[in-house]
């Protein structure tokens, strides 16, 4: 595992968690339900792990999400955390066939994208931290699948305008595979 | 610097810990507490946590912000909880002592009442031990204390990195989104929910993308100095373990082995007294 990580994937994973760690502090909408707020980050975390790989769409989820609950003084919700960490990790396997750094970014990968962050927010959301949440708080099991329901669908839907957004402004920057050609 | 991890200077026991010692305490307390339900353990637990709060020299009003986030949070869940589920107690505990019907479903029962405790006081006994660590551990320190806990010291270097430019981003985000409402975006409540969220994204798009330019300098300024060539590393914030440092471990592994040895003497991980 050492030998996988190169000197790129360690500053994203760093910088991606500033980034995560700013998102979930200062950069939320207030929604019209009180109290609830619609979460950027996630929209972030799909994209770097789109471009980064799955190890640092973890560990940008993990550590990100863990310096958050560490500032915010609620206390660290482990289960959450760790729920965070292997979303990024899913999008990451998922969104392998997807290559940012060559440009493309047509309708294929846009869908392919939005079929793997669906997926990874599923399972991360109405799996993992409730599944986590029952054996460590030992909480209902009805109270916690609705709010990983809920949590689920406004996850989904923000990744899907923030995460696409970030990946075509991301393609768009790079120049094309096979967009020189050789002078005869 | 912009001081978000509230992290208060003090000449005190608590501060003179590595943040090594710390953290690993940190995390088996909270493994601790996680894994019992034993309300008296949790009682001791809590009253330990008060008292290594009173060691530290910081004072309630220096983190009465946090203490208040934590409050609401602990309310609402409690709320959610009995909303959703008033007989999760009697299911736990396979008994029933009703005290006092409400209305409906809802009725107050002794089991219930137990549950809530056992919840309230899960966050009472980890709740004043994270925001101590918080509070008493220089973030610097931290990250080369990961790796002194046996995290590959590229991991460590990336929550360095994190800590590292958690200030600039802030900043940068503020710079961008004064930039942004000069040219005339609207952020607040007046405007409709689809305005702000497109408002939002202005101000997203070139924050990230700057992001990621800076990922492409830092990594090659570093490529440059040769990180990452050797097994090992050296890092300028790191102190030496000391004898408290040892005790403070050793502390967090008889707590975790108390709720082991809880749970397998009791068969359960609750403590039932009816």
């Amino acid at each position: 595992m050492k030998k996988g990580f190169s000197v790129r994937t360690i500053v994203a994973i760093g910088i991606g968690a500033a980034l995560f760690f700013v998102l979930a502090r200062f950069v939320s909408v207030p929604s019209p339900v009180p109290n609830t707020n619609i979460c950027t980050q996630y929209g972030l975390l799909a994209f770097m792990a789109a471009v980064f790989g799955p190890l640092a769409g973890l560990l940008i989820g993990f550590i990100g999400h863990w310096l958050t609950d560490l500032s915010a003084g609620w206390g660290v919700w482990w289960s959450w955390v760790i729920a965070s960490g292997v979303f990024g990790l899913l999008t990451g396997i998922a969104a392998k066939k997807i290559d940012l750094d060559d440009g493309e970014f047509g309708k294929k990968e846009l869908i392919r994208f939005n079929v793997a962050q669906a997926i990874a927010h599923i399972v991360s959301w109405i799996v993992v931290a409730p599944v986590l949440d029952i054996l460590i708080y030992a909480e209902p099991v009805n109270k916690v699948f609705l709010q990983g329901t809920v949590a689920a669908a406004v996850n989904i839907v923000t990744t899907a305008i923030i995460g696409s957004l970030l990946c075509f402004a991301y393609a768009k920057a790079k120049p094309k595979k096979d967009s020189l050609k050789k002078e005869q | 610097m912009i001081n978000v991890f509230n992290y208060i200077d003090k000449d005190s026991p608590v501060h003179a810990l590595t943040g090594a010692s710390k953290c690993a305490c940190m995390i088996l307390w909270s493994v601790a507490a996680m894994m019992t339900f034993c309300t008296p353990y949790l009682i001791l637990l809590t009253a330990f946590a008060l008292l290594a709060f009173k060691l530290s020299k910081i004072k309630l009003k220096e983190v009465r912000v946090l203490l208040l986030f934590t409050l609401v949070f602990l309310f609402l869940n409690n709320v959610l909880i009995y909303l959703f589920s008033p007989e999760h107690g009697v299911e736990l505990y396979s008994s029933r002592h009703e005290i006092l019907h409400i209305a409906g479903r809802y009725n107050l029962t002794l089991e219930q009442g137990l549950y809530h405790l056992n919840v309230i006081l899960k966050y009472t006994s980890t709740v004043p031990v994270i925001i101590l660590f918080v509070a008493t551990t220089n973030p610097s320190e931290f990250a080369a204390s990961l790796n002194k806990l046996g995290v590959s010291y590229k991991v460590s270097y990336s929550v360095a990195l994190a800590l590292r430019y958690i200030p600039d981003t802030i900043s940068e985000y503020h710079d961008i989104s004064l930039a942004q409402q000069a040219r005339g975006i609207e952020m607040s409540k007046k405007e409709s929910l689809g305005k702000r969220l497109r408002a939002m994204s202005a101000i997203l798009i070139p924050l990230i993308m700057s992001g990621m330019e800076r990922i492409d300098t830092v990594a090659n300024a570093m490529e440059l100095r040769g990180f990452g060539k050797n097994r090992k590393r050296t890092w300028y914030m790191s102190r030496p373990f000391r004898a408290g440092d040892i005790a403070v471990i050793v502390l967090g592994i008889i707590m975790v082995a108390v709720s082991l040895a809880y749970t397998a003497y009791n068969g359960s991980r609750y403590w039932n007294p009816f």
